[in-house]
């Protein structure tokens, strides 16, 4: 059976004619899942997000209901909610459609969001590169204020809540939440350590916070609008809703797909939906959910078992699109930025280019994840230049190994998986990319970096 | 100071935004650099008294982040991005090719002014690469073997004279900028 889309989030913004004015909107359903939760009280939208079983779509996955409960509410400080619309993960292309397309679908799940903690201020943190997206914001925002969905006195509520959006500088370690929340606070944006720094209780000018990504709070929308109970129905046990497959690299049709979680395989988004690999290419490698997660490899078998108890012995294609499933298979369903190689591709330009990516990025903080990350860069630029010996691809993995686990924030795993996952799978072509140029026999392929 | 008096006015009702003033320090450097085209030690000395720390606190907010700078660029900002998705898309090939017909080594402004060429990271736009950031528009799908019509079209934008004024219209290079 041929696997179809389901979309949600994007359901509208897909539609001709469809425009960012709040008219349109509204003539669309809009703002009506606002007064649902408005009309209950916060603690009891809480509980529909809690049972609707959603999960952050920022990558890590975290089940967005119990992050809010997380919120410290004895401190007696007021609590801030910041939307992480920083979207800077490579591979990743999913919330800016939102931004640009669909920016009240957004705002109404900040909204709802904001009643339900209880925010006393909004900040949603854009791309510094976003900037017409911010500008679409702020419009959208004024709109949604004149007409009460925002602001002062939300549809009679008595509950009043200010949004302001605040542009990045273009900072991939910004996109960690602790990153941004210092970023948002005016410095520089280094992560914070945790423990004490759980924004939930020391999170924005140390008061209790939620960071939510972009495309998360437009699911909470529709969480309200189906009510918990039937939102989790859509998908599977464990992870409900849809996700949004961002394909890009070498497919016939790159592009986004929503996908009623786990109800298509990688087989079908990338055959179906995507068309397939090039003329006369054949798929070699994906990194499934944004560059962090780890590489898939044409031809692998992957066993085990998933949490149910279900056993399983996949190939790569009949791997199903569900966070369970994919984390089962060794790696991460992550952003859902899917990353396609292809047989054109030597596989050291692509590790040396993702490299060279984290090197940029690193704040620096930490040692072993600055030190790290440039020598891995270093390293494996040396290979595409000809410079590189066979120990050069034990010593990438030696590297990498002495950086993740041993940093404040996830930017040590980030540069450290790419390397532990594709160094088993590829170390064969690695010593022949080696061994090709030392004997001058070395013909130049898609160049990577 | 020769920032513009709107710009001078608009920094209280940015810093206003927030509970703690320090947290402007970006949006006013956002400010400063749109109306200068960089960010100056007197700049930084301004942004630093209005949100409340010292100076040395807004440089390193400056050196941290990618997008501000301290030295002027040329009239057009060329950035193709060069992470894996783009580059798949051969984003390294597009970028020789404009080097040439830019007359502009990559991360430097060309002779003349006319333009600063730079490989940046991941601009969040992968479906469409290899993807081209000039000024304040988005230009996607600029295959390799676009590049010497797309280097002409940054190269008339030099003579017209409405350049960035326009409103942006949905589905255009301005509005997905």
């Amino acid at each position: 059976m041929s696997a179809v889309e389901r979309p949600l989030i994007y359901a509208n913004l897909r539609k001709p004619g469809y425009s960012i004015d709040i008219d349109c909107y509204i003539k669309h359903g809009g703002y009506e899942a606002l007064k649902k939760a408005v009309a209950m009280k916060p603690d009891e939208v809480c509980k529909e997000v809690e049972i609707s079983g959603l999960r952050g779509r920022g990558g890590a996955g975290f089940p967005t209901g119990m992050k809010w409960k997380f919120l410290d509410r004895k401190s007696g400080k007021p609590c801030y909610l910041v939307v992480n619309a920083d979207e800077s993960e490579p591979g990743t292309f999913k919330d800016r459609q939102i931004i640009y397309k669909d920016p009240h679908q957004m705002l109404e799940g900040i909204a709802i969001t904001a009643w339900a903690i209880q925010a006393k201020q909004i900040f949603i943190y854009i791309r510094g590169e976003f900037q017409h997206g911010a500008k679409i914001l702020e419009n959208a925002i004024a709109e949604a204020k004149a007409k009460g969905f925002l602001g002062n006195n939300i549809l009679g509520s008595g509950y009043s809540c200010d949004v302001v959006v605040h542009r990045g500088g273009g900072c991939y370690v910004c996109g960690e939440e602790t990153g941004l929340i210092e970023s948002l606070e005016g410095k520089r944006g280094y992560p914070r350590i945790k423990p004490p720094y759980f924004p939930a209780v020391l999170g924005v000018y140390n008061c209790p916070t939620i960071v939510n990504n972009a495309e998360t709070l437009a699911q909470v929308k529709h969480v309200l609008t189906f009510g918990g109970a039937e939102f989790a129905k859509i998908g599977i046990p464990g992870d409900s809703g849809t996700h949004i497959w961002g394909v890009s690299g070498l497919v016939k049709r790159p592009g986004l797909y929503e996908i009623e979680a786990g109800k298509a395989t990688f087989g079908q988004l990338l055959y179906d939906f995507c068309g397939g690999p090039l003329e006369g290419r054949t798929f070699k490698a994906i990194i499934p959910g944004g560059s962090s997660t780890k590489i898939l490899k044409f031809g692998e078998r992957f066993k085990g078992k998933l949490p149910n108890g279900q056993e399983f012995d996949w190939a790569l294609e009949d791997i199903p699109l569900d966070s369970n499933s994919i984390a089962a298979c060794g790696t991460g369903l992550g952003t859902g930025g899917t990353i396609v190689i292809d047989d054109s591709v030597e596989m050291i330009q692509a590790l040396s280019n993702l490299n060279a990516f984290y090197a940029h990025e690193t704040c620096g903080q930490c040692t072993p994840c600055r030190e790290g990350s440039l020598w891995l860069s270093r390293v494996s630029k040396r290979i595409t230049t000809g410079g590189g010996l066979e120990s050069d691809v034990s010593l990438l993995l030696d590297i990498a190994n002495q950086v993740a686990g041993r940093t404040i924030c996830a930017h040590g795993e980030a540069v450290a998986w790419p390397v532990q996952s594709a160094v088993p799978k590829f170390k064969d072509e690695y010593l022949d990319s080696i061994k090709r140029r030392q004997n001058g026999d070395f013909v130049s392929p898609l160049k990577l970096i | 100071m020769s920032l513009k008096p709107s710009t001078l006015s608009q920094a209280d009702t940015i810093i206003a935004q927030y509970p703690q003033k320090r947290s402007a320090t970006m949006p006013l450097l956002h400010l400063v650099q749109e109306d200068r085209g960089f960010i100056t030690q007197e700049d930084m000395a301004w942004v630093a008294e209005k949100v409340g720390v010292t100076p040395i606190q807004v440089l390193e907010v400056v050196t941290f982040y990618p997008m501000f700078r301290q030295q002027a660029i040329g009239r057009r900002h060329v950035k193709v991005c060069r992470t894996l998705s783009c580059a798949l898309r051969g984003s390294y090939a597009l970028m020789e090719s404009l080097e040439k017909s830019l007359n502009c080594p990559r991360g430097e402004t060309s002779a003349d002014g006319n333009f600063t060429l730079e490989f940046v990271e991941c601009i969040a736009d992968c479906g469409c690469g290899p993807v081209v950031q000039v000024d304040h528009a988005l230009h996607e799908n600029i295959a390799p073997e676009k590049a010497a019509e797309f280097a002409e079209q940054i190269k008339n934008s030099l003579k017209d004279s409405n350049y960035g004024k326009n409103q942006p219209q949905p589905g255009t290079p301005e509005w997905n900028g």
